[in-house]
């Protein structure tokens, strides 16, 4: 098969170079061109230097981009949208991971982003990024748009459930416990060593705009509420999802366990994680360091129809580049696990 | 808590998990008393009859989380 020539638009940030970590060392990819503004002319290696001597890649200027098949944007927000034109002459395929196309909805992007949307004609036309739940619509998409990492660990904690209507649907509280890692690599004073290490930091118990995604991708047509909050703690990659719901019908925990087999029983990345013994009896983000699975366990509270759901991802990896590349590979009809078979290193 | 195999041939050696309702292979050689762990949710079962399978959840040691 040949190569399919792709190229990364913005590859200086942390989800470029985890990109540019997948896709050096995928079997059908050729990486034409990545590009930065800040570090044109310069090594990728200079900035990724995980990525020594593993290309001779150096960022070049969007300015200076040619026509590829497929071009990843990994751009800051409200920037893809601003420039789409421009990429879609370049390529007839692309893979958005910034915000910028994610909900259907502009009212909605107004509502949660607090500007209007540059282009609110497009975004129909770009599939939402989680593979498990838009698999065949990927495969035959131009456009997709990658989710985003909080939201993917919510969405396919939660999505059994909705999708089967069996929880309360205005009850549901989300609660993630996020890494460094999720607030780019641009520093701030918050950033800064001596007050970031060691920290539990709510940095958005309310309104956070990844609620937008996971009402979008829950609501299957009802009106729905998901409350979600979320706080850094002192981790670099990786989040844990909390996710409190109650449940309209008494069921058992042998009932739930076969709701999400029959939901991920056959996904490659997906994992249900509930042991009685052992260490690691429910999802454990720093177990998935560099990995593309979502971990889920649930626990039934004996006493009440309440059900915990925790799931946990990377979120650079299932919740950003690793997601894109699943998702690429279904759009180019390859075995959706190439180049993310990384099973994750323990201990760690 | 026991569990038995619904009916059939095909599913003979096979046992459904009491606690994740996963559908198990009993493995050739098995005997009564052997311990077996549930793939899907790792419980310790113990094998009570052969001839319908059958197991029942093994007795677990608490264990301190150090909590």
């Amino acid at each position: 098969m040949e190569k399919i020539k792709v190229s990364i638009v913005g590859g200086s940030g942390y989800t470029g170079g985890e990109l540019l970590r997948l896709l050096l060392f995928h079997p059908n990819v050729e990486i034409a061109e990545v590009t930065s503004e800040s570090y044109t002319g310069k090594f990728v290696h200079k900035v990724h230097p995980n990525l020594r001597k593993a290309t001779a890649l150096k960022f070049v200027s969007s300015s200076e981009l040619n026509p590829c098949d497929l071009l990843f944007l990994c751009l800051p927000h409200n920037s893809s949208q601003n420039h789409i034109d421009r990429f879609k002459q370049l390529a007839s395929k692309i893979i958005d991971l910034s915000a910028d196309f994610r909900l259907k909805n502009s009212a909605e992007y107004e509502k949660w982003y607090g500007h209007k949307h540059a282009r609110p004609e497009l975004l129909n036309e770009f599939v939402y990024g989680i593979p498990e739940l838009h698999r065949d619509e990927m495969k035959k998409a131009y456009y997709i748009s990658s989710a985003g990492c909080n939201a993917t660990a919510s969405i396919l904690g939660l999505f059994p459930l909705y999708k089967n209507g069996l929880v309360e649907e205005d009850r549901t509280v989300i609660e993630v416990k996020a890494g460094s890692s999720e607030g780019g690599n641009k520093v701030n004073e918050g950033s800064h060593h001596p007050e970031r290490a060691g920290v539990v930091r709510s940095y958005m118990p309310t309104q956070h705009r990844h609620s937008a995604e996971i009402l979008q991708e829950l609501s299957f047509g009802k009106r729905i509420n998901v409350h979600f909050s979320a706080t850094a703690i002192d981790m670099v990659r990786g989040l844990l999802a909390t996710c409190h719901v109650f449940l309209k019908n008494d069921l058992q925990e042998k009932d739930i366990w076969k709701i999400y087999r029959d939901a991920y029983g056959n996904e490659p990345f997906i994992r249900i994680v509930k042991e009685n013994e052992g260490i690691y009896r429910y999802p454990e983000p720093k177990l998935l360091s560099g990995t593309n699975f979502c971990d889920i366990g649930f626990k039934k509270d004996e006493f009440s129809n309440r059900l915990v759901v925790i799931s946990a991802i990377d979120n650079l990896m299932k919740g950003a580049a690793g997601q894109a590349v699943q998702a690429f590979n279904l759009m180019f009809e390859i075995d959706e696990r190439t180049g993310l078979e990384f099973p994750g290193l323990h201990p760690i | 808590m026991f569990a038995k195999l619904k009916n059939g041939v095909v599913n003979k050696m096979k046992f459904e998990c009491p606690v994740c309702g996963a559908m198990v292979d009993l493995p050739e050689g098995t005997v009564i008393g052997e311990l077996i762990e549930c793939p899907d949710c790792g419980t310790e079962l113990e094998v009570v009859s052969l001839d319908p399978p059958t197991v029942k959840e093994a007795p677990q040691e608490e264990e301190d989380w150090g909590e």
